[in-house]
Parts: C-alpha cells; sequence; structure tokens
C-alpha cells in the first residue's frame, strides 16, 4: 500500500449537532468523529433517534453542523472542508465523486421519469450529450444490480421496493462515485429481498473499490457488510471497532444490550 | 379566420369616434399606460436587471391588470413600463392581429397611451406577442414582449421553487435533457414541439414561452430586444439584441423543426408556420399563423400580376 491509499478519504471531527428550536444540552449528534478509508464500508448502528441519520446528513453536506468539521479528500488528492466550500462545488462533488442512497427509494429517485432516464440523470449533468450512449449505459447498469433491461422505459412507480432500490444504486453508482453514503438501504424491504440487496451492494461495493458509510438498525446488515461499525446512542459514538469485534465481543454496556436483543429465528 | 376577409389596415387613433364611439375613446381617470409611475420604474428596474443577465429569471411585483391570468397580465405590464409616446404597437396572438385577445390588449393600450398601433410588423416598434414570432425578421430598434404562462422551464421535473433556483445558479442542468431523454425514449424523437428550453447566452435555460420550436431558431442572434412577462408567476426575463440562444439537444438526436407539409391556402406561402384550420365541412385548411406576413405576401403577388 503508497502512502494515498493509506489516507483517508473523508475525515469528520468532533460534530456536533442540533435541531433548530431545541435547548442547549439536547443535540442530535454530540462530538461525533470517525474517519473513512477509501473502499472501506463503515455501518452506524444505533436504536431509533439515536442520530444515525443526523450524521450521515452531516457528513453528506445536507446539514451544517453547529461544531466541528467534515473533511474529504477529492480524486485530485486535494482535501476539502465539506461544509466551509461553496454551493456549486458541494453539488457538483455530490453527484460525481459521491453517492446518497435515501431510506425510500421515491425520495432519491425521480418518480415521474422512466428508469433510463433515472440512470442518465447524472451522466447528462455531467454533461454527456449523446443519447445512444446514455441508453447503452443505462441499459448496462440495469443489468448489474440485475434489472431486466427490458424494462428500461418504465416508470419506476411500476416497480417493486427492491427493484426501485437496486435502480436508485444503479442511478448513484453510474458515475463511479468514490463515497456512497447509504440511509437504511433495506429498511422496508422483505426479509429475502433484503438478502439479495445486501449481496448486490456487497459485490457493487467490493468490485468498484468505493468506500461507504451504511446507516442500519439492522445489527445483520452491519455484520454482512461492513468492516468496521460504529454503535450510536443519544448522538454520541459509544463504540467503534471492527465489525466482527463489536458484535461479538461488546464493550460498551448499550452495544451489549443490542446485540443481546437481536432475536434469532 | 375567414379566408376572404379584407386586409388589416389599423384605424388611425380616435378615426371613427361615432362608430365605435366607447371603444375608441381615451380612458379617462388613469395614468399613461394604466399602472402609476412607481410601479413603472419597479417594472424597468426588473427589466434592466433582466437584461443585464440574459435569461435569467428576476422577481416582480406583479400587479392585478384588467385582464384575467393567463390572457397576457405579465406581458401587459412589461408593455405597459417601456411604451413610450413614439411606439407604435402590434399585438398579435398565435401569429394574428385580429383574435380577441390581440384586439382587447391592443385596445387597451391604444386608449390609456394615445400611441399608433399597426398590424404591420415592419411598422411596429413594439410587439407583444402570445406564442409566435412574426415571419418578418425583425430588426434593431424593434422590441418583442412574450407573454409566458411558466417562465421556468424545470418546473415540470422539480417543482420546488428554492430548487430550481439552486440549479439555476449552480448551472446544473443535466435535469433538463431528461426531460428530452424521456420524450426521445416515449416517441423516438423530441415530441416537445413548443415551449422547447433554450440556453441563453451559454448560461442560463430559460423558457422561450410556448411558441413553437418552429420560432426558435428566430431568436438567435435576433436584433431585436426580446422581454418576457410572466404576471402570474412574478417574474421577468429578457434577451438583449445579438444574443446566441440555442435550443437543448442531443448530438445524436439535434433539435430539428417539423415541417407541416402544406402550403398556405392564402398566400402560397410554404416557408411559414401554418395553422391547421378546420372547415364547416369537415376539410380542413392551411393557412399562415402569420396573418400580417399571409397579408404582405398575398399584396406582393397582386402587384406582382
Amino acid at each position: 500500500m503508497n502512502g494515498t491509499t493509506r489516507a483517508p478519504l473523508l475525515q469528520a471531527e468532533a460534530l456536533s449537532f442540533r435541531f433548530p428550536g431545541e435547548t442547549q444540552g439536547r443535540d442530535a449528534v454530540r462530538h461525533a468523529s470517525l474517519d473513512l478509508y477509501p473502499g472501506e464500508v463503515l455501518a452506524v448502528v444505533g436504536e431509533s433517534g439515536s442520530g444515525k441519520t443526523t450524521l450521515l446528513n452531516c457528513l453528506a453536506g445536507r446539514l451544517a453542523p453547529r461544531e466541528g468539521s467534515v473533511r474529504y479528500r477529492c480524486a485530485s488528492d486535494e482535501w476539502v472542508d465539506v461544509h466551509a466550500m461553496p454551493e456549486r462545488q458541494r453539488r457538483l462533488l455530490a453527484r460525481t465523486e459521491w453517492g446518497f442512497v435515501e431510506q425510500h427509494a421515491a425520495a432519491g429517485l425521480r418518480m415521474g421519469v422512466s428508469a433510463g432516464a433515472n440512470i442518465g440523470e447524472r451522466l447528462m449533468g455531467l454533461g454527456e450529450r449523446h443519447y445512444g450512449r446514455l441508453r447503452d449505459s443505462a441499459a448496462d447498469w440495469m443489468s448489474r444490480v440485475e434489472l431486466d433491461a427490458a424494462r428500461i422505459d418504465e416508470s419506476p412507480r411500476h416497480y417493486s421496493g427492491g427493484m426501485r432500490q437496486r435502480l436508485q444504486i444503479a442511478r448513484n453508482l453510474v458515475t463511479r462515485p468514490r463515497l456512497v453514503l447509504m440511509d437504511e438501504p433495506t429498511t422496508g424491504l422483505d426479509v429475502s429481498v433484503q438478502a439479495k440487496l445486501l449481496d448486490l451492494i456487497r459485490l457493487l461495493v467490493a468490485r468498484m473499490h468505493v468506500a461507504a458509510v451504511v446507516v442500519t438498525h439492522d445489527l445483520g446488515v452491519a455484520r454482512l457488510l461492513a468492516h468496521r461499525t460504529l454503535v450510536m446512542q443519544g448522538g454520541r459514538i459509544v463504540e467503534h471497532g471492527l465489525t466482527d469485534r463489536v458484535l461479538d465481543d461488546p464493550q460498551h454496556p448499550y452495544t451489549q444490550l443490542l446485540v443481546s436483543s437481536v432475536v434469532a429465528p | 379566420m375567414d379566408p376572404t376577409r379584407a386586409p388589416h389596415t389599423a384605424p388611425p387613433p380616435h378615426a371613427d369616434r361615432s362608430a365605435a364611439a366607447q371603444a375608441d375613446a381615451p380612458a379617462e381617470g388613469y395614468n399613461y399606460a394604466y399602472l402609476d409611475e412607481r410601479t413603472k420604474r419597479m417594472l424597468r428596474r426588473a427589466l434592466l436587471k433582466a437584461v443585464a443577465i440574459p435569461g435569467h429569471q428576476v422577481p416582480f411585483g406583479s400587479r392585478e391588470m384588467p385582464l384575467a391570468y393567463g390572457w397576457g397580465t405579465g406581458g401587459i405590464q412589461v408593455t405597459a413600463a417601456v411604451i413610450g409616446r413614439g411606439d407604435v404597437l402590434k399585438v398579435i396572438d398565435q401569429g394574428s392581429d385580429d383574435t380577441t385577445n390581440a384586439v382587447n390588449i391592443r385596445e387597451f393600450f391604444a386608449r390609456t397611451t394615445d400611441v399608433a398601433t399597426t398590424t404591420r410588423t415592419t411598422d411596429a416598434t413594439l410587439i407583444q406577442t402570445r406564442h409566435r414570432i412574426p415571419e418578418t425578421p425583425l430588426r434593431e430598434g424593434q422590441i418583442m414582449v412574450y407573454q409566458v404562462p411558466q417562465p421556468e422551464p424545470l418546473y415540470k421535473l422539480e417543482p420546488r421553487r428554492a430548487e430550481t433556483l439552486a440549479l439555476h445558479a449552480v448551472e446544473d442542468y443535466g435535469l433538463m435533457n431528461v426531460k428530452l431523454y424521456e420524450d426521445i425514449a416515449q416517441w423516438g424523437h423530441v415530441e416537445t414541439t413548443s415551449d422547447y428550453p433554450v440556453r441563453v447566452n451559454g448560461r442560463y435555460i430559460a423558457s422561450p414561452s410556448p411558441i413553437p420550436a418552429f420560432d426558435n431558431p428566430k431568436m438567435d442572434h435576433m436584433p431585436a430586444l426580446q422581454l418576457f412577462g410572466a404576471g402570474r408567476e412574478k417574474r421577468i426575463y429578457a434577451i438583449p439584441p445579438y444574443t446566441s440562444v440555442q435550443s437543448r439537444d442531443f448530438e445524436d438526436h439535434p433539435c430539428t423543426v417539423q415541417t407541416q407539409g402544406h402550403a398556405c391556402a392564402l398566400c402560397g406561402c410554404t416557408t411559414s408556420y401554418l395553422d391547421e384550420i378546420a372547415n364547416d365541412d369537415g376539410s380542413t385548411l392551411w393557412t399562415c399563423s402569420d396573418t400580417d406576413w399571409c397579408e404582405q405576401q398575398q399584396l406582393a403577388q397582386g402587384d406582382a400580376r
């Protein structure tokens, strides 16, 4: 490994976020710090309301933290401060080097246009002006996420939940991002579809060497996908480490509770 | 439209007061061009800003006009703000000078400003239009005022105003091509035949108002000043003279103008934009949508004979 691959891709330092109107001391995220390395999958687990999604939105630049900073190492090896850079640059980054998979596919997709247009949108945003090429890469990506390429002109409204989620992943990966942020990508899908989707994500992430932050309340997802896991409680990161270590040998009382409360069939 | 109609000649203001006593009488108790001076100044400020940033939508305080939304309240306010005593006004609706909307707006300004009106494109200094650009090439010094129903070209795909503002600001126009992509995917070609989005001066994407895509090429480097007013949406934008206006398209599906495959039944013109008119007996008649153009062509042919 050379020096650049060993350097982190994303660094968050002492992030704190409080929703407007909240009283002092009721921060949704408190002093959260993390490093993410290229090609690494990091799971953020915790109960509902523990600040997982808020942390993810802070990382993505969608919410401005009250304190702390998020730094990202661009493809050009230059460090940028996600929250200090101008909106134009942040949006460019968000549609080139980053991807964001929403919990509800309808929020991350354009439901009014066809699947092909959904996949092509980011490419068109980058200046692709050739219909034939757009079409080819849309079909290519549909087959990569195991969608029937013959349904390229159908609206995502006609897709099932699992198919929508796969379409959303294709839409994000088409520009070959270096970092993908996922907010509960498998929640709301039935178990067998979840398993297939997890398999797919694991495969794509490994093949394309993208780094990912996956927010989930499902420890199984963390176990399957993530190299490292963060456990959050009440806005704080209470434990972090290699996924197997965190799940097999939890140190913090809350993690112990979380692990022991998983129902095994 | 009656194929045997008489050629238009604009009556000089107040020429025939006995016949149309009420209609032609100057409106009393109103300021010049209906709007008060402060409102006009507000409009002019917005217009100056719009001209300075071609294609950028400038918000303005749209007033209630004696006209329903959708009938040209934006255009009429812009016209009121720029019309001077020396102007010669022409108003067209779908190319025609004699439809209700065009006649009413022309009369409105004749009564509130006393300026001369005309139906001849070459004589006019100020042309308010709904959904057409005259066939006669415009020249320097003329002003086109467009009535715009929806100034936001991205609206159909992104209904959030704040978001479209941001997309314009950061020049993130992938979305615009999504719409064209959809057309090609569904129909095999770009099906958008009116209100075809354009990029102004290589920067802002703007709606040309619902003119047919046939007219889009006329906007490119037009010597006349083009002003756009959307009354309900409260936006003004402009294209200064000699500004590049490019229709959005794909490399392998360039924006093309569909030919209608007919000649005008009245003047025989094959290059103009035609209207299809249903006759009583069920047949159809194709005639120039631009009535002034049609008349000039007929007059020229009459002279030649």
